[in-house]
């Protein structure tokens, strides 16, 4: 009987090793002569398990990590293929408690099916909101996504159906869906995660957009730095369109939907909407001034909907289930889950879906088990690099984005990057002064100016030349790039920088804060 | 320098250029065509493409400027990426990009004299949970330490 082994595809495990995991696999089992079928599925977002094998038994899928090549032979003496004991034997992947604790609903097939095939998609409830949208007004399907409470998930958190309905209601020769794919937080993955892991439910979620707002063609702009995330999309795309489910006339319903996968090229600011429709139509990824919304004047100056990846595929759940079943999760107006990323210094570093409303410190140790170097956690940055800098006094507060946004920090797109205590905050608050820098798009004078002069005054702070005056400074020119700036690349700089100047002084000479909390 | 390698440049980079012409917002997928073909965008190319597109040479020298992907002149055989934000460094990655350059024998955004590697920085390869991570020619490797670095990059080497 042939057993099916599952090797995830996805980066994470492709950089620790896992294709010559999966040819070791299949040159072992040829020359045992024991019939395997090998499928490249996603990560399940169990990052230092990487790469996790699994075994198909029938108990269920056995897992067995973290699996290097030279591993290979001993799982083959020890029985794997029947779920045998070994030392990498973590048992049944659905009762490991790092992912049995989370609420995957957006990330439920992550791991789970061949990211490419439509018939395991469609086996695991998949396509079943773009058939329920088929059925449904456009004015319903929006109307579902408007009730779901589901907001971007990009980091502005704005509600996804406000845009939505703006685009059903606009009158044009052609809307477009933009899905904003360049996810360029440290910090972040889940993006990538999904792209390489479960590209259909994203293509799924543009169709549903498309169909509710009378759009038929939509783009997805990816970071050229995700050379896999390209590649597995378009063999998803190339799959879905043989199987009717996009191009014309999808599922003999009259409707159509196309699809096209652009290449970004490396610009951080062409993740703000509007640089990425620059980019889009050709140009340099400069900022645009806003009015006009892009709903109203967007790709091309058509009326657009621009979402990131996971408010797109957070789409086929909530047409699929209803808006009530997404709405349940969450706190306050933070409705449904977030795919919250740990990374940096962490033990159990990975992707932990939950609904809104844990608290730092849950995900940090319950999940996390703490730093990786094993030493104290000094400072938690959450939501990217334009994020705050969260010290442990604030690690009890639920994540939700208006608790955040209450003490000066953000949620973003749930990136959480750990430091330990080694970490000199002085030269993390300067690092994001130099990344803004690097990164501005140059239209406007305070991020452009701003961010050089602010990694010029934080050298004078940290080598003590008239330090006093230099903070006062480096608080002014903060508030000007906080208000002054164009968009959110110069405006959110100041959160980590604040941050740490307000919660670690020490790191900067300075004794206490002179001010409250930014 | 390059002028033999450009002998056939002009030609690639017109015609796809030319064929990237009437895509909407076709100017970046064009230079991705040449940049995927020639290892780089040859100045040169950059008069052939804004007359294909129509566009002043300012134009097109402002895109292929602007963004970090797109070279003006070409790599080493190894394209080194080393990952410089900040999961990544709270996990080593400055020390390990001065392991980098003194490995590689050339500065960040340079290339080693024998032509062999160029080191770039680059902002986050969503590797992040199992940083510090680097990539070579597109290629990811996570989790690395500067014994795994100098292994890899032999291991490139030799496979190049």
């Amino acid at each position: 009987m042939t057993t099916t082994v599952y090797v995830p595809r996805d980066s994470a495990a492709l950089a620790v090793g896992a294709d010559r995991v999966a040819r070791q696999i299949a040159a072992e089992a040829l020359a045992r002569n024991l019939p395997v079928r090998i499928v490249r599925n996603g990560s399940r977002g169990l990052f230092w398990l990487e790469t996790l094998v699994e075994v198909q038994t029938p108990q269920g899928r056995v897992a067995y990590g973290p699996v290097v090549r030279a591993d290979v032979p001993g799982l083959f003496d020890a029985d794997f293929l029947g779920g045998g004991a070994h030392a990498l034997n973590l048992g049944l992947t659905e009762e490991i408690a790092y992912l049995k604790k989370q609420e995957r609903l957006t990330f439920a097939r992550m791991g789970v099916t061949d990211p490419v095939s439509v018939a395991d998609y469609e086996a695991h409830e998949g396509f079943a909101g773009l058939r329920r949208a088929l059925a449904l007004a456009p004015a319903d399907i929006v109307q579902q996504v408007l009730d779901s409470g589901l907001r971007g998930r990009g980091g502005a958190a704005f509600p996804a159906g406000i845009k939505w309905k703006t685009v059903l209601a606009a009158q044009a020769r052609q809307e477009y869906i933009v899905c904003n794919a360049d996810e360029g937080d440290s910090g972040t993955f889940s993006d990538r995660m999904t792209m390489e892991g479960d590209p259909l439910m994203l293509v799924e979620g543009m169709a549903i957009a498309g169909i509710a707002t009378g759009a038929t063609e939509g783009y997805i702009y990816v970071r050229s730095e995700y050379p896999h995330a390209i590649a597995t999309l378009n063999e998803a795309i190339g799959n879905a369109e043989q199987a009717g489910f996009l191009g014309d006339d999808i599922l003999g319903s009259g409707r159509s939907f196309r699809l096209i996968v652009r290449k970004a090229a490396g610009a951080y600011v062409c993740g703000e909407e509007t640089a990425l429709l620059e980019s889009l139509e050709g140009r340099r990824g400069i900022v645009r001034a806003k009015p006009p919304l892009p709903a109203l004047q967007g790709l091309f100056g058509q009326p657009t909907v621009i979402n990131n990846v996971i408010t797109l595929a957070s789409v086929p759940l909530i047409l699929a289930r209803g808006a009530d079943f997404y709405k349940h999760y969450g706190v306050g107006r933070s409705r449904g889950t977030l795919p919250f990323q740990l990374a940096g210094n962490i033990r159990h570093g990975g992707l932990v879906e939950k609904a809104f409303g844990l608290t730092l410190r849950e995900l940090l140790y319950d999940f996390g088990g703490g730093s990786a170097s094993g030493r104290p956690i000094k400072a938690v940055q959450v939501g990217g690099p334009l994020g705050a800098y969260v010290p442990e006094s604030q690690w009890d507060l639920p994540l939700d984005y208006e608790a955040y946004a209450a003490v000066g920090a953000v949620v973003g797109h749930g990136g959480i990057v750990v430091h330990d205590d080694t970490a000199d905050m002085s030269q993390l608050a300067r690092y994001a002064m130099e990344f803004c820098a690097i990164e501005s798009c140059g239209k406007c004078t305070p991020c452009r100016i701003g961010s050089t002069r602010g990694v010029e005054v934080i050298d004078k702070i940290t080598s003590n030349q008239n330090r006093p005056q230099q903070v006062i400074l480096l608080r002014d020119l903060c508030d000007t790039m906080l208000h002054g700036s164009l968009c959110a690349m110069g405006g959110m700089t100041p959160y980590p920088v604040l941050s740490a100047i307000n919660h670690y002084p020490e790191d900067f000479g300075i004794e206490a804060p002179d001010r409250a909390a930014a | 320098m390059t002028e033999t390698t450009d002998t056939a440049g002009p030609g690639i980079a017109a015609s796809i250029a030319a064929a990237h012409k009437d895509v909407p917002g076709g100017l970046l997928p064009a230079l991705h065509g040449i940049q995927d073909a020639q290892g780089y965008v040859p100045p040169d190319a950059v008069p052939l493409v804004a007359e294909q597109f129509n566009l002043s040479r300012a134009e097109v020298h402002g895109v292929v400027s602007y963004y970090h992907h797109f070279r003006s002149a070409p790599a080493g055989r190894l394209l080194v990426q080393v990952c410089r934000a900040e999961a990544c460094k709270a996990m080593g990655a400055d020390a390990l990009l001065q392991h980098a350059e003194q490995r590689l024998g050339c500065g960040v955004h340079g290339t080693s004299a024998d032509g062999q590697y160029s080191l770039e920085p680059v902002f986050c390869l969503g590797l992040c949970a199992s940083s510090p991570s680097i990539a070579i020619n597109d290629e990811v490797h996570a989790r690395i330490t500067p014994a795994l670095f100098d292994e890899i990059v032999e291991e490139a080497r030799q496979a190049s």
